[in-house]
C-alpha cells in the first residue's frame, strides 16, 4: 500500500490513516473527530475552489482544509 | 419531599440533543446564558408518570471534553461543579463509533450516565443493527434506544434515568489503559495528585492527570492557580513523557491517548455490538445529494438560487404582516393623538416611544421569516454546505466559511438586518473570527438603509439607478471583507479556526423544531427592542425636542398665521378650518390657505429642530462635516439615523421643512434635494457612502455589545465605523469635486 499525504488523494480514493503528525489545538480537533491511525477514509469531494476537502470517515462526512490535511498520512488502497 | 432530580443532556452536535430536549420538556423551557460566556443555556423540566419532576439542563454539543472552545469548557465545568444526578448522553446510532468517543470521556470522568441511543430509524435504514443490551453490558451503563424525532423510547429513557438517580450512585471513573509508557507516568502523577489533595475535590485524580498529559490549557491554568508547585511537578512529568514519545515514536501524548480511546471503542464494537447489512462504503442518500449540491459548477449556482429564494421568501411573505403591524402602530399613534392634549408627553409617546420602539418591533415579522428560512437551511444541513463551499474565499479575508451566513442575513443581497446577522455569528467557534465577523456585518445594506439609498440614487442617479444599487451592494461586500481583513491582521490577529467540521446528513426539518428555533431567536430580538432601544429612542427624541423654541419665536409665527388668516375672506377661513375638511374638495382659495398654513407649520418645525440640542450638534458638526459636503440639516438626520437608519429620510424631511415625510413616499423630498444648491451628485454619493458605513444603528450596537460580551466592542463599532465612513465620504466628496463631477 503506497503512503501519501491526504492532500494528494484524488476524489473517490480510499485508504487507512497511517499517521497524524500535528499536536496542539488542530491535532486535538482532528483526533476528536475520529481521524486517528487505523481509520478508513474515502475522499468524497472537494469544494468548488478545490479546498476544503470532504471525507467519508466512519459513518459521517468530515471536511478539512488542505493545509490541515497536510498533517495526515494515508496508506492508500 | 426529596429535592428534584437534575439531569444534564450531553452529546455530539447533530446527535439530536435539541430534538430530545424539546420532546422531553415541551414548551416548558427557559433560555439563558452560562455565566460569563455567550453559550446558551437551556433548562426545562420533565414530569415523570409517577409525578416526579426532573430538571433538564441542555449542555452545549461537543465532540470531546478536552478544551477546544468554550463549549467543552462549559460542559465539563457544569458537570464537575454542579454535579447533576444523571447525565443523559445522546448518541447518534447511525454514527456510533465517533459518538462513543465522548461517551468514553464521560465514563472516564465517572459521572452517573444513561446512554440514549438516538436515530435508531436512520441506523436501520442504513442497514446498521445495534445490540443495545450488549453495549450496555460492555459500557457498564444503561443504554436505551430512542427516536427523538417521534418521541419513541423517551418514556423508557426517563424511567432508566429515574431508576439510576434513585440509586444515587457514586462517581465511578473508568480507567482505560493508554499503553505502557503513559500508564506508568499516569500512575506517578496520580499518586502525586492524591498525596497533595490537588484539586481532588473537583476532579478524579487520574482524569486530572490525563488532562495534563493532553495539554489541556484551561485545566493547567486552573491547577497553577490552585497549587503552583504541584502543578509544576505534573508539568515536569508531562514534559518527560512528551520528550520520550517524540524521540521514540515521533508522536504526542494526546495522540496516544486518543488512539487508545478509539481502540477501546473498537474493541467494544467488535464484541457483537454492531453489525452491518451493507458494505460500509455504500453511498448514502445524503452523499448522492451532495454530488449535486456541492458540485464544482452546479453547487455555487444552486447556492445563489437558494439564497435568493430565502430573500424572496422573507420579503414577499413578511410584507403583509409588516404592513399590519405598521397599521397597528398607526392606530396607536392616532389613539394617543386623539386622547392626550398637545404637549411634551404626547410628543414623547408618539415620536419617542411609538416611532422608536414601533420602528424596531415593526421589523419583527420580517425577522421572524428570515429566521424561519435560516432555520430551514440550518436544520436540513444545507448551511454546513454553504460554509464548505465558501470557506476558501472567506479565508483570504481572515474569516471562516461559517461567516457567510451572518453577512447574507445582514443584507449581503441588499435588504437583511444586521441584528439577526450579529446573532448568527454564534456558530463561529473562534473568538477572533467571530468578532471580526460581527464587527463588519453592519456594513451590509440592510433593509433600513434601503429607503435612504433608494431616495438618493433615485434623485441623483435616476438614469442608472439599478446599476448604482448593484454597485453599492458590491461596495458593501468589499468594504466588509477588507475591514475584516484589516481587523484580522491588527487588533484581532490570530490563528484561524480549523475547518475540521462535520457535514451532517441532509434531513427533513420538523415544523416543530423550526418553530421553536424561530421563536427563540425572535424573542431575543423583541426583548432587546423593549428595553435598551426604548431608552435610546426617548433620549434621541429629547435631543431633537429640547430646548423648545423660545416664546418670542412662537409668537412671531403665530402672528404670521393670524396675518395670513386675516388676509382671506371669512367664508374661506370658515371653509378651511371646518372639522374633517378634505383638501381635495375645497374651493381653490381655501385649499390655498390651508397649504400656506401648512408651510408655516413646517417652518416652525424646522426652526424648532434647528434650535434643539440635535440641531445645535448638527450646526457644530458642520465645521467638520463640510469636508464631506454635509450641511447641518444632513447632520441632524445622521444623528437621528442612529436609532434606525430609515430615520435619516424622515429627519431630512423635517429638516428641509417638509413636515412628516413618509419614507415610502419620499418623492417630494427627492425633488427638494435636487433643487437645493447644496446638493449635487457627488455630495449625494458621499452621503450614501457615509450612511452605509457609519455607526451601526442602536439595536445593532446593543447586539454587538451583548454578543461580544462587552460594551467596549459596541462603542468601538460606533467610533471606528463613524470615523472610517467619514474618511471615505470625505475622499469621495473631495475627489469628486476636484474632478468637477459636482455638476
Ligand atoms: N430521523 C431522525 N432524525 C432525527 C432524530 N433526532 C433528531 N433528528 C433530526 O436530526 C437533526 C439534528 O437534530 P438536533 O436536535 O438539532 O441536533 P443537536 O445538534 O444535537 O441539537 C434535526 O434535523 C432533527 O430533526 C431521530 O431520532 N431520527
Amino acid at each position: 500500500m503506497p503512503r501519501m499525504m491526504l492532500r494528494q488523494m484524488k476524489r473517490g480514493q480510499s485508504g487507512v490513516i497511517a499517521a497524524v503528525k500535528v499536536g496542539g489545538e488542530l491535532g486535538r480537533r482532528i483526533r476528536d473527530m475520529g481521524l486517528v491511525p487505523g481509520t478508513q477514509i474515502t475522499v468524497q469531494g472537494r469544494a468548488p475552489l478545490y479546498d476544503p476537502v470532504a471525507l467519508r470517515v466512519l459513518d459521517s462526512t468530515l471536511t478539512l482544509r488542505n493545509n490541515e490535511a497536510d498533517h495526515i498520512e494515508v496508506d492508500v488502497s | 419531599m426529596t429535592p428534584p432530580i437534575t439531569v444534564a443532556l450531553a452529546g455530539n452536535p447533530n446527535a439530536g440533543k435539541t430534538t430530545l430536549f424539546n420532546a422531553l420538556t415541551g414548551a416548558r423551557q427557559h433560555v439563558g446564558n452560562y455565566p460569563g460566556v455567550t453559550v446558551e443555556k437551556k433548562e426545562g423540566f420533565y414530569v415523570a408518570p409517577g409525578g416526579e419532576q426532573i430538571n433538564i439542563v441542555d449542555l452545549p454539543g461537543t465532540y470531546s471534553l478536552t478544551a477546544y472552545s468554550v463549549e467543552e469548557v462549559v460542559a465539563r465545568d457544569y458537570l464537575v461543579q454542579e454535579r447533576p444526578d444523571v447525565v443523559v448522553n445522546i448518541v447518534d446510532a447511525s454514527n456510533l463509533e465517533r459518538n462513543l468517543y465522548l461517551t468514553t470521556q464521560f465514563l472516564e470522568l465517572g459521572v452517573p450516565m444513561v446512554v440514549a441511543l438516538n436515530m435508531m430509524d436512520v441506523a436501520s435504514d442504513r442497514g446498521i443493527a445495534i445490540h443495545a443490551e450488549r453495549l450496555a453490558e460492555l459500557l457498564g451503563v444503561p443504554v436505551v434506544p430512542i427516536v427523538a424525532r417521534s418521541s419513541k423510547g423517551t418514556a423508557e429513557l426517563m424511567a432508566a434515568v429515574l431508576a439510576l438517580a434513585n440509586q444515587a450512585p457514586e462517581w465511578n471513573p473508568l480507567h482505560i489503559s493508554y499503553g505502557e509508557d503513559l500508564d506508568r507516568v499516569l500512575l506517578s502523577m496520580e499518586r502525586h495528585i492524591a498525596a497533595q489533595a490537588f484539586l481532588t475535590h473537583r476532579y478524579p485524580a487520574r482524569w486530572l492527570a490525563v488532562k495534563y498529559l493532553e495539554n489541556d490549557s484551561q485545566i493547567r491554568e486552573r491547577g497553577a492557580q490552585e497549587n503552583a508547585a504541584a502543578s509544576a511537578a505534573l508539568d515536569h512529568w508531562v514534559q518527560e513523557a512528551s520528550d520520550h514519545l517524540q524521540r521514540t515514536l515521533e508522536t504526542y501524548p494526546e495522540a496516544i491517548i486518543a488512539d487508545h480511546r478509539y481502540g477501546y471503542i473498537k474493541s467494544i464494537l467488535r464484541q457483537e455490538v454492531l453489525s452491518r447489512k451493507y458494505d460500509a462504503d455504500r453511498l448514502y442518500t445524503s452523499d448522492r445529494i451532495d454530488k449535486v449540491l456541492t458540485n464544482r459548477f452546479l453547487g455555487p449556482l444552486i447556492m445563489l438560487v437558494v439564497l435568493l429564494g430565502l430573500y424572496k421568501f422573507t420579503f414577499s411573505y413578511s410584507a403583509l404582516p409588516v404592513a399590519w403591524l405598521g397599521g397597528l402602530f398607526g392606530l396607536l399613534r392616532e389613539g394617543i393623538g386623539a386622547l392626550l392634549p398637545e404637549g411634551y408627553l404626547k410628543s414623547m409617546l408618539i415620536a419617542g416611544v411609538i416611532d422608536g420602539v414601533g420602528g424596531v418591533l415593526g421589523f419583527v415579522p420580517l425577522i421572524m421569516f428570515m429566521f424561519f428560512g435560516i432555520a430551514i437551511l440550518e436544520d436540513s444541513g444545507y448551511l454546513a454546505r454553504v460554509a464548505f463551499m465558501m470557506d476558501r474565499v472567506f479565508r483570504m479575508f481572515g474569516l471562516h466559511g461559517s461567516s457567510v451566513m451572518a453577512y447574507i442575513v445582514s443584507g449581503g443581497i441588499a435588504g437583511g438586518c444586521a441584528v439577526p446577522g450579529v446573532m448568527a455569528t454564534r456558530t463561529l467557534r473562534s473568538e477572533r473570527e467571530r468578532l471580526a465577523t460581527l464587527l463588519t456585518v453592519s456594513f451590509m445594506n440592510c433593509g433600513a438603509k434601503l429607503p435612504v439609498l433608494v431616495l438618493l440614487t433615485g434623485a441623483f442617479f435616476a438614469n442608472n439607478q439599478a446599476q448604482v444599487m448593484f454597485l453599492l451592494t458590491l461596495l458593501a461586500w468589499a468594504v466588509a471583507l477588507l475591514v475584516a481583513k484589516l481587523y484580522r491582521v491588527t487588533i484581532l490577529r490570530g490563528e484561524s479556526t480549523p475547518f475540521v467540521m462535520e457535514l451532517p446528513p441532509y434531513r427533513l426539518p420538523t415544523l416543530r423544531g423550526l418553530l421553536i428555533h424561530t421563536w427563540e431567536r425572535t424573542w431575543q430580538y423583541i426583548k432587546k427592542a423593549g428595553t435598551v432601544i426604548l431608552a435610546i429612542s426617548i433620549l434621541l427624541w429629547a435631543m431633537m425636542t429640547f430646548p423648545g423654541l423660545p416664546e418670542v419665536a412662537h409668537e412671531r409665527i403665530d402672528a404670521q398665521r393670524q396675518e395670513l388668516v386675516a388676509s382671506y375672506p371669512d367664508e374661506v377661513v370658515q371653509e378651511a378650518t371646518e372639522e374633517g375638511a378634505d383638501i381635495t374638495e375645497l374651493s381653490a382659495p381655501a385649499a390655498d390657505l390651508l397649504n400656506r398654513l401648512d408651510v408655516l407649520d413646517r417652518q416652525e418645525a424646522e426652526r424648532a429642530l434647528e434650535y434643539s440640542v440635535a440641531g445645535r450638534i448638527g450646526k457644530a458638526l458642520e465645521g467638520v462635516s463640510r469636508f464631506a459636503g454635509f450641511d447641518w440639516r444632513t447632520n441632524i438626520a445622521l444623528v437621528g439615523g442612529f436609532t434606525a437608519k430609515e430615520v435619516v429620510v424622515s429627519t431630512l424631511g423635517t429638516a428641509y421643512s417638509l413636515g412628516k415625510v413618509n419614507p415610502e413616499e419620499s418623492v417630494s423630498l427627492a425633488q427638494t434635494l435636487m433643487g437645493d444648491p447644496n446638493w449635487n451628485p457627488v455630495m449625494a454619493f458621499a452621503l450614501i457612502v457615509f450612511v452605509m458605513f457609519y455607526a451601526p444603528c442602536s439595536v445593532t450596537v446593543v447586539c454587538i455589545a451583548r454578543e461580544a460580551g462587552s460594551w467596549k466592542w459596541g462603542l468601538f463599532a460606533m467610533g471606528f465605523n463613524t470615523i472610517f465612513a467619514f474618511g471615505l465620504a470625505t475622499l469621495v466628496y473631495q475627489l469628486g469635486m476636484a474632478l468637477g463631477l459636482g455638476g
